[in-house]
């Protein structure tokens, strides 16, 4: 600690930097290896196979496996390629999936920067993705990759309008951009104030716009392999290649944990402490017959309540519990429902999915412009319905 | 009721020093990928001439001509489309952060926006300017 602070701002304020990228990247690789085990075993469960068996315990070291693998092949420059875009592209794609962790928050003030403008930098880190997926097309020169890249972009687009605008309900309900002030807006009362219920539709919206930002079926035209081969990253292969799978899930599990923030509470849920006072208030029979065990259970939770640690384990515990509920419902989608053509594609997102979106801003609009305002009359009949009305927001 | 004031009055570092988080995630994972083709550099073979497999992939045929034709035109509409919409959406934002204080003319206004703006969906919609052929 001495050695720390002996150092000048600049510096720790770079070490520190460095730091957190280090724990994000090794953070994503975890969840990488434990989403693409996932998605094999449940793509196996749903289609009645087994999976992979053999490596390791039940097969689930096979990413280890996988990785050896890939370090070994030799990596392959095709003789067309525009070479810097070709090489560029999954440098680009790897990048931004990483940087949408930074501004997840685990818990109170635990979180690698807690940027003012949260929502809009994701917004802005999804444009990134485009441009990665569109560089890998045109610099592969392949007719299939380039006519993934062109769906891909086109898909991309106009999702991520749809995304942008079903965020702004969360913004006006929370009054404010920063994902940890969302997450704290959330908590107000208890899990029915989580912004899923009142922004019920934004949800939705949301959630079918950000399975199209990722690419994943039944949306993932831009790498459809019946048609594509393998769309944008055909020409791709070894551990240039690898770079896309990481990017995709690693994408896959930040935006589940963005949409655990944003509509499911975040890290907010009972800690230890919380859990073991409210057990030692029912072995206490809520004061009808107090006994010595109870309130000892009931006092050692009342100690380790505000302890900081504890209560940031138990925010990673909920969050990584609500990501991974995301997680497996993209899944589930995925290996459910079959692939949309890209004229029906395009008429959810723009015909569909933006006016949607476009009422959901006006009707959170006036319901918290209702509740606002009438929250400091008296209660009569006509504000009385619209307190009602507007008690979720 | 919550009161509509913004929850940040907590302690965050100054704008400059949050940035360089970002950089420092960058350089991280940049470093991450050179250090995975430095190992496929040391361990993997490197046969560069053999056969044809340097070929731009065509399942099988020899390819022909060059992947790097003209697009069809309404990628381009889609893509104005976008940038219209997506500078109406930076527009909301700042909106959005404040309206609580803002009281019902911030709110008219933006019914009013939105609106035009609805209206402008509609019309690309009358033009078969959203429809995919």
């Amino acid at each position: 600690m001495e050695w720390w602070n002996s150092l000048p701002p600049t510096a720790q304020v770079w070490l520190g930097g460095i730091l957190k990228g280090s724990l994000i990247l090794v953070w994503g690789l975890l969840n990488f290896a434990i989403c693409l085990m996932l998605e094999r075993k449940i793509s196996a469960w749903i289609q009645n196979r087994v999976g992979p068996w053999r490596v390791g315990l039940w097969g689930w070291i096979q990413p280890i496996a996988d990785l050896i693998k890939l370090w070994v092949k030799e990596y392959i420059h095709p003789n067309n390629v525009d070479k810097w875009l070709y090489l560029i592209a999954p440098f680009i794609g790897f990048v931004t999936a990483n940087l949408v962790w930074l501004i997840v928050p685990f818990g109170d003030k635990f979180i690698a920067t807690d940027l003012e403008i949260g929502i809009i930098f994701i917004a802005a880190v999804t444009g990134y993705d485009v441009i990665a997926t569109f560089m890998a097309g045109w610099g592969s020169n392949n007719k299939y990759s380039l006519l993934g890249a062109m769906r891909g972009a086109a898909q991309l687009i106009s999702y991520e309008i749809t995304m942008v605008m079903s965020l702004i309900g969360v913004v006006m309900m929370a009054g404010s951009l920063r994902l940890s002030d969302i997450v704290l807006a959330q908590q107000e009362r208890g899990f029915l104030g989580w912004f899923l219920f009142p922004q019920a539709i934004g949800f939705i919206v949301y959630l079918i716009a950000s399975l199209a930002e990722l690419n994943r079926a039944p949306f993932d035209l831009a790498e459809a392999e019946q048609e594509l081969v393998a769309g944008h990253h055909t020409e791709y292969s070894g551990m240039r290649w690898a770079m896309f799978m990481l990017a995709e899930y690693i994408h896959l599990a930040a935006w589940s944990a963005i949409a655990a923030t944003l509509f499911l509470g975040g890290w907010s849920g009972p800690t230890l402490g919380q859990v073991a006072a409210g057990l030692g208030n029912v072995l206490n029979g809520f004061g009808a017959f107090v006994n010595p065990v109870g309130t000892a259970v009931a006092d050692w939770g009342m100690s380790i309540m505000g302890s900081t640690v504890l209560n940031w384990i138990a925010g990673v515990f909920w969050l990584v519990l609500k990501t991974y509920f995301f997680i497996f419902l993209a899944m589930w989608i995925r290996w459910t429902l079959p692939r949309v053509r890209i004229d029906q594609l395009m008429d959810l997102g723009w015909k569909f999915l933006l006016p949607v979106s476009l009422f959901n801003i006006f009707l959170t609009g006036t319901l918290r412009y209702v509740a606002v305002t009438f929250d400091g009359l008296p209660i009569s009949i006509g504000s009385f319905t619209m307190r009602l009305l507007g008690w979720w927001l | 009721m919550r009161p509509p004031t913004s929850l940040s009055e907590r302690g965050y570092c100054p704008v400059s020093y949050s940035y360089v988080d970002l950089v420092a995630v960058i350089i991280v994972a940049v470093g991450f990928v050179f250090m995975n083709y430095g190992i496929v550099a040391l361990f993997a073979p490197r046969n560069p001439k053999q056969g044809e497999k340097l070929e731009t992939y065509e399942c099988g045929e020899l390819p022909f001509d060059d992947a790097l034709v003209n697009f069809n035109i309404r990628y381009y509409v889609f893509a104005l489309t976008f940038f219209v919409f997506d500078m109406e959406a930076i527009f909301l934002y700042p909106w959005a952060l404040v309206f609580d204080t803002l009281g019902a003319g911030a709110l008219l206004e933006m019914f009013l926006f939105l609106w035009v703006l609805a209206t402008g969906l509609f019309y690309a919609y009358k033009k078969g300017v959203l429809h995919w052929v």
